[in-house]
């Protein structure tokens, strides 16, 4: 009795035993399966290079804005790694977790909230994603790209991207009734953020509303804080960031609010 | 102090009340059965235990702490073992315990593993995939989770659904061995046999509220008297039985392909046939007798 007073008297709000542990779960899941995400963010990046980078490359596109055209996808493809990597597995592995292995009911009748809980998973999701983000980099630097010191601020920018992605994708899984919803979501909203990110063309060359739109989709400020990273940043980049960071912090409360709203009756 | 304290607690689902003015006390160191048919408010009242159901109205309390406010630290102090399975199938036994240990901040989460695994007579499948156990091994993977902080008060939520009898009986054991630890346990249950072999009390809940308590044989006493007579034949002589003996002012119930007359060492001669097959009131009896539903 008194061993578990005395863990009783020791919890509080975002406890980072609480969160921890939840990570330690998703850790230990992971091992299981970690080599087909490693296979597929190894492997997807090449191909799109090849694709792409070397493909339209050598064929159709000479470079954009005095880089070659592989260079240019090799730093966009992080948003793209990024929003494949958090975004999706949110959606998906809350929606699961939540409707088929009933996973968060035996979190939550322990002693962690839902606040907690739904941190501990964006963390790990924008840990994952911040490392994993970086592969088309890596991938890049072996086709070509100058490696840079400050592209070692790559995985920041990615992690806290992911983090707000991750934060969607359990919004949307808090808030749909059936899987096949999610369809709906990543045809209206994945797709076109994914596309219209500068990842495969330049943004200044679409339609001034379509530029103006570009400016709030927070892959298009990855996008170009990569590129910052890699071929030098501008004063407007602190903006970028600082814009990522509010972008995930809201997404963080819309998510605690949603899984709630979801998980307690 | 009781473990638990629960006074007028309602809790609607729209236009469903689960649970209706439920007042339930658990004293420390007994396990009570929660027994109920189906929607009684079981496992809503479960779930508001954990802080996962919030009661539209009354107070809960677990330990002293008031829910759902201090809910967690009241289920720091809880173990749960869920009617669900829903354990990590692809993560290995012994992680899968590591990890509520985490979670329940446990100081020594090896010594906590080699319990629970000495609990689920499992240390030598410590590092197989859950996926790869039998379903009675995952059933007592379960409940060593659910005591994998060593806690007082253990609610076990109809904690043997739809396993065979070998197994059902394996984990009575278990659960037997807890209450003689001086574990408070809180069980809800719609298997009659489950509550009157494990239980101290037993609360019948119907319709969201515990409608008779007692120790199982006074529940049997005060409801279903000594003896029950079971009477088998067709439907026609069932009936006409049913008659005779209800125009006496026994009390019949059906049971299965037969009618059951309780508390039939009180009826006059005639009214009870002489084919029929007397034998001692059980739970059973009372568990019909007030909610008018058949038991399993």
């Amino acid at each position: 009795m008194e061993a578990a007073q005395s863990r009783a008297t020791r919890i509080r709000r975002l406890d980072p035993a609480a969160i921890s542990g939840v990570m330690s779960r998703e850790a230990a899941n992971f091992r299981t399966y970690w080599k087909g995400t490693a296979f597929s963010s190894i492997l997807e990046p090449i191909v799109y290079l090849l694709a792409f980078g070397v493909g339209l490359g050598a064929t159709l596109i000479d470079g954009v804005d005095g880089l070659s055209y592989v260079e240019f996808v090799a730093t966009g493809m992080v948003a793209t790694a990024v929003i494949f990597s958090s975004a999706l597995p949110a959606m998906f592995g809350t929606f699961v977790k939540e409707r088929f292995q009933n996973t968060y009911d035996a979190i939550l009748a322990a002693p962690v909230d839902v606040e907690e809980l739904v941190t501990a998973e964006m963390l790990w999701i924008g840990i994952r994603a911040g490392f994993f983000g970086c592969f088309p980099l890596l991938v890049g630097i072996g086709f070509g790209l100058d490696p840079k010191p400050a592209m070692l601020l790559v995985p920041v920018f990615a992690f806290f991207t992911a983090l707000g992605f991750a934060a969607f994708g359990i919004s949307v899984a808090a808030s749909v009734a059936k899987i096949d919803q999610f369809n709906y979501v990543t045809t209206l909203v994945i797709t076109p953020l994914f596309l219209v990110a500068g990842t495969f063309f330049p943004i200044d060359r679409l339609p001034e509303g379509l530029q103006v739109a570009a400016n709030f989709n927070p892959l298009y400020q990855l996008v170009e804080l990569v590129r910052g990273a890699a071929f030098g940043f501008e004063t407007v980049d602190l903006l970028r960031f600082a814009a990522l960071i509010v972008f995930a912090f809201a997404l963080w409360r819309l998510a605690v609010s949603r899984m709630t709203k979801r998980l307690i009756d | 102090m009781n473990a638990i304290s629960i006074k007028g607690a309602v809790k609607r689902f729209g236009e469903i009340t689960a649970v209706d003015g439920l007042d339930l006390d658990v004293p420390r160191g007994i396990c009570l059965g929660l027994l109920g048919p189906n929607g009684a408010g079981k496992s809503t009242t479960m779930r508001m235990l954990t802080g996962q159901v919030i009661a539209n109205e009354g107070e809960i309390k677990v330990f002293d702490q008031v829910l759902p406010e201090d809910s967690k630290p009241a289920r720091a102090m809880m173990g749960v073992v869920p009617q669900l399975d829903n354990l990590d199938i692809d993560v290995t036994v012994e992680d899968n315990l590591a990890i509520f240990a985490r979670l329940y901040r446990v100081e020594d989460i090896g010594a906590a593993v080699e319990s629970g695994l000495a609990l689920a007579r499992l240390t030598g499948r410590r590092r197989d995939e859950v996926d790869k156990l039998s379903g009675g091994m995952r059933r007592r993977l379960l409940l060593a989770r659910g005591l994998v902080h060593d806690p007082d008060l253990l609610l076990l939520d109809e904690p043997t659904v739809g396993l065979d009898p070998q197994i059902r009986t394996e984990l009575w054991s278990l659960i037997d061995k807890l209450r003689a630890q001086g574990k408070t346990i809180l069980m809800s249950t719609h298997y009659i046999e489950e509550a009157e072999r494990l239980a101290d009390e037993v609360a019948v809940m119907h319709q969201g509220k515990v409608i008779a308590r007692d120790t199982p044989a006074k529940l049997i006493a005060a409801h279903a008297g000594r003896e029950t007579a079971e009477v088998y034949g067709p439907p026609d002589r069932l009936a006409e039985v049913r008659a005779l003996a209800e125009s006496e002012g026994l009390r019949v119930r059906p049971a299965g392909p037969a009618i059951a007359i309780v508390g039939s060492e009180e009826s006059p001669n005639g009214a009870v046939p002489e084919d029929a097959i007397r034998r001692a009131a059980t739970l059973e009896d009372v568990f019909v007798m007030l909610t008018g539903e058949e038991a399993e």
